[in-house]
């Protein structure tokens, strides 16, 4: 029996409880005088509490005894391999054979006295039932398998068994607790109460989850590469770790990353902000209503489209077209290369827009009308109240919009992969390639690479650097929106 | 009084030249500054329209496929030579059905089987797919061998090029991939009416192929169809719950404030880094399967979180206060107050915002990136559990093929995703107009 089907059966316990245990309620209610006793909950609250008191510890069990069960025998596999193998990098490995050859064990259906002795002949049955298995297994593997697998059946039997016990008791005691003043649904509110607090957890989970996650893994890096060397090392070339290489020496240096990263975002910023500033501008001060409502939804388009799309854009139509101008333009030398950094930061640039323009609309609108119309009545023109009065006003507001575009423009990933190309140097032609953060991320954790090696951990030392600006720059903006808004209201 | 007047006149003329501020130079600077503003909407506009227009320029063309029609002969000698298909049903299936197809092309063009050299020009005149198709026909109805049928085969993908005119045919024939002869067997069927252009159902029915004219969104479609329903089944009662214990019930107080900066700073965390967060805790700490689903749908989950939360405070915010007053002076409880009134009435809200945060979710392709959606995968998956991709990674993984036809179904791809992000986004418009309310 799968867990699918226990969570499924104990679900429909639950839902049996519900039923039977609100049949007796309405049962008790319709049957007292209600001038003598008044009953205290709805008949759908007993119902409910049955359910509750049905799920909610059966199915806790058995998560419980599933994730204990998992662990107690992850750690026999570990401690019998580690008699085997003494050097860890090795032993995770067999670790991992061990597990696939547990799998073939069980899809053969293999069990007790079925179990072949070596594990050639094991390999052989596998293979002529369409499973593959590693060459390199071992004879101990076997019978380590086998018990394993032996063993496992018993917790399950022992976890499901507890697990429907239980949802069987408590709808029993639920459905005989009933009683016509039993606070039922003061009850079920404290358990809804409680899971909606729980799901509010969740984005403080999800935030742990990633600083915890990525923290582990680049202290895991660290051991292997010197901070110092990471943070300021000038060249990148982290080589190539195939799977079971052993890896080989490379250098991580960030600074080549960090530059075309903040290269390719200052090159957005310059195209986005003035356009952006300039279209918000234009259309909470100039355009008339019908302007507006045809013009602000389709510029919101470009920030409803992938920017999977754009980078496509960029490599198809933006990229090629650079190229081909710049060489009409130096006859036939092309100066601007298809992957560069111009060509990421203009359509970068042309994605922001959007994210400018209604953030810095939000800015813009909350400046006081009294100002605007003071300014106004002094004799300035339209143009004058904006750039001497309500900009100046409306500036802290602005830097914060602008550090919160920047931030995006960091941590977009597509439109670099696409258009800024992979050459990881330090360059300030914006005519070449460049490479940023997001980009090696990428690229060093796709493809079969050996999970342990540095070359893959430095990817979450790229991520959390890149974890770390971002939320040092949102937190900085909101607390400058927030300071400024107060200021007026 | 006129020589009391002229003085006053001329004092008058004095103060209007002085008190002219560079009145012209002030109206040409709000004119300049007007332009700025229009010359903005203009870029903004422009690109959006370049981009369309590229992009569908580009990718229509992916939607039609050439296909030609001829009365293929499934000889026996052939197939079974040995006439053991009732014992040994195999031999259906690992028959040479290229030959097959050849050979029928050949007959159609007048061609000898025995010249090698043209046999060779047919063979990259069909597509590769045909053995596949002949071989579908014939395991499903034995009965076809020996006889003729015509049969509608895949053009191979340079001869689908160069029927749309999309390969320049003026350049030599040794630096472009169709051969003056390919190109003398297309018009000659053309004439003959063999050529059509169908609707291309492989494009949105195959899986990952190697070969542009048999490779499809099938797989990427499915993939992400169940993506889309595990972030509607977590995100959706997460998210609103979330929300309701935020703006209903909770306290003012520190806790409150931390979860409600972790929510803001997740939703401005880059993508990226959930594709991390996936990698690193779903499966190697939990050991999910790589290229799964079930992965992608949890990590796009947790990035959707904070746009369904952030939209569904909105809405229960919206719901006015009269309508909990109500509720509770006739004597509901909070918590009956909260899903018997507030809930239903800030409904339509919350819809509106699950379905732009899905739209953003289905055209995120960074973290999938990470989490190994990145994968060849032919057959279309069963369970969220089975290997799969994303529509969004197969756009970019068909980008990094170097094909000509491939940049064809990359846009077309593209024309698809945003086909249904448009599809979504007006069903989030007409739900807000259809059930808003104005208190």
């Amino acid at each position: 029996m799968s867990a699918g089907w226990v969570v499924a059966i104990v679900l429909a316990i639950g839902a049996v409880a519900y039923f039977f245990a609100a049949q007796r309620a309405r049962v008790q209610r319709d049957s007292t005088d209600r001038a003598k006793e008044v009953p205290h909950s709805l008949p759908t609250y007993h119902g409910w509490l049955a359910f509750i008191f049905a799920t909610v510890p059966a199915l806790l069990v058995f998560l419980v005894v599933s994730s204990v069960s998992s662990g107690l025998l992850e750690g026999r596999i570990r401690t019998e391999v580690a008699t085997h193998i003494a050097d860890p990098a090795a032993a995770s490995l067999s670790i991992g054979m061990v597990h696939n050859t547990s799998n073939a064990l069980g899809q053969l259906g293999l069990s007790g006295a079925n179990v072949p002795a070596s594990y050639a002949a094991l390999r052989d049955m596998a293979t002529s039932a369409g499973i593959s298995l590693a060459e390199s297994g071992e004879d101990y593997m076997v019978p380590l398998a086998a018990s394993v697998n032996a063993d496992a059946g018993v917790h399950k039997l022992i976890g499901q068994g507890l697990t429907l016990l239980l949802a069987l008791a408590g709808a029993a005691f639920s459905y005989s607790r009933i009683r016509l003043r039993l606070r039922a649904r003061n009850q079920v509110e404290r358990v809804v109460l409680w899971s909606l607090l729980a799901a509010s957890t969740v984005a403080v989970l999800t935030t742990v989850g990633i600083i915890l996650s990525m923290l582990g893994e680049t202290i895991h890096f660290f051991s292997d590469v010197n901070p110092l060397t990471f943070f300021f090392g000038t060249v990148w070339d982290p080589r190539f770790a195939a799977a079971g290489s052993g890896g080989s020496e490379g250098q991580f240096g960030l600074i080549p990353l960090l530059m075309g990263t903040l290269y390719i975002a200052l090159v957005s910023m310059l195209f986005a902000v003035p356009v952006g500033l300039m279209a918000a501008v234009y259309m909470g001060e100039y355009a008339s209503n019908r302007v507006r409502s045809t013009v602000k939804p389709l510029l919101e388009l470009l920030a409803g489209i992938p920017t999977i799309v754009y980078g496509i854009f960029a490599v198809v139509t933006l990229g090629p077209f650079f190229r081909d101008l710049s060489a009409a333009l130096a006859g036939g030398f092309s100066f601007i290369q298809a992957q560069s950094v111009l060509t990421a930061g203009i359509v970068m640039g042309v994605m922001l827009i959007p994210v400018v323009s209604s953030l810095s609309d939000d800015v813009i609108t909350a400046v006081p009308r009294a100002m605007r119309d003071g300014s106004l009545a002094l004799g300035a023109t339209r143009s004058e109240t904006i750039r001497k009065v309500i900009l100046p006003a409306a500036l802290p507001g602005i830097v914060g919009a602008l550090l919160l575009t920047a931030s995006r423009a960091i941590g977009e990933t597509m439109i670099v992969v696409l258009a800024a190309g992979v050459a990881a140097r330090i360059n300030f032609n914006p005519f070449e390639a460049m490479t940023t953060i997001t980009v090696k991320i990428v690229n060093q954790l796709t493809g079969d690479l050996e999970f342990n090696s540095p070359q893959t951990l430095v990817a979450f030392a790229l991520g959390l650097t890149l974890f770390t600006l971002t939320l040092g720059m949102n937190v900085y903006a909101l607390y400058i929106v927030r300071k400024y808004r107060e200021q007026y209201e | 009084m006129t020589d009391a007047a002229l003085p006053h006149a001329t004092v008058t003329t004095g103060a209007s030249t002085r008190r002219d501020f560079g009145l012209k130079r002030r109206h040409a600077a709000e004119f300049r500054f007007r332009l700025y503003g229009i010359v903005a909407i203009i870029i903004g506009l422009g690109f959006l329209a370049i981009l369309l227009v590229s992009i569908v320029g580009k990718g229509y063309t992916a939607f039609v496929q050439t296909a030609i029609t001829v009365p293929v002969e499934f000889s026996a000698s052939i197939i079974d030579k040995d006439n053991e298909r009732a014992t040994n049903p195999r031999v259906l299936v690992s028959a040479n059905y290229p030959i097959i197809a050849r050979n029928a092309v050949a007959k159609a063009l007048g061609v000898s089987t025995d010249d090698k050299a043209a046999m060779r020009e047919i063979a990259k005149f069909v597509s590769d797919g045909s053995r596949s198709m002949l071989r579908d026909i014939v395991v499903a109805d034995p009965s076809v061998i020996g006889t003729t049928r015509n049969v509608t085969l895949l053009a191979a993908a340079d001869i689908d090029s160069a029927n749309k005119g999309q390969i320049d045919l003026t350049v030599p024939q040794d630096k472009r991939k169709v051969s003056d002869l390919q190109v003398g067997w297309l018009e000659q069927l053309k004439q003959e009416g063999a050529i059509s252009t169908p609707f291309n159902w492989g494009l949105i029915t195959f899986g990952a192929s190697s070969r542009p004219e048999t490779a499809g969104l099938g797989v990427a479609l499915v993939g992400s169809l169940y993506m889309m329903a595990i972030v509607l089944l977590c995100a959706l009662p997460i998210g609103v719950a979330a929300s309701i214990y935020l703006e209903e019930f909770a306290k003012k107080n520190r806790f409150t404030d931390f979860i409600e900066v972790n929510i803001n700073n997740l939703a401005a965390v880059p993508s990226i880094v959930f594709g991390l967060l996936g990698l690193a805790v779903f499966i190697n700490f939990f050991g999910m399967p790589r290229s799964a689903p079930i992965v992608g749908g949890l990590v796009l989950t947790l990035m959707t979180l904070p746009t369904i939360i952030i939209a569904t405070r909105a809405a229960l915010r919206s719901v006015p206060p009269s309508i909990r007053s109500a509720a509770l002076g006739i004597g509901a409880s909070k918590m009956q107050m909260v899903f018997d009134h507030v809930l239903p009435l800030a409904t339509p809200g919350i819809l509106t915002g699950t379905i732009i945060g899905l739209a953003r979710a289905l055209g995120e392709t960074a973290p999938l990136l990470l989490i190994g959606m990145v994968a060849f995968v032919a057959d279309r998956p069963t369970t969220p559990l089975d290997p799969a991709t994303a529509l969004p990674v197969q756009i970019y993984m068909w980008a990094n093929e170097a094909e000509r036809a491939f940049v064809e179904r990359t846009s077309g791809a593209i024309i698809v995703l945003l086909l249904f992000l448009a599809l979504m986004n007006l069903a989030a418009i007409l739900l807000r107009r259809r059930f808003e309310r104005r208190w």
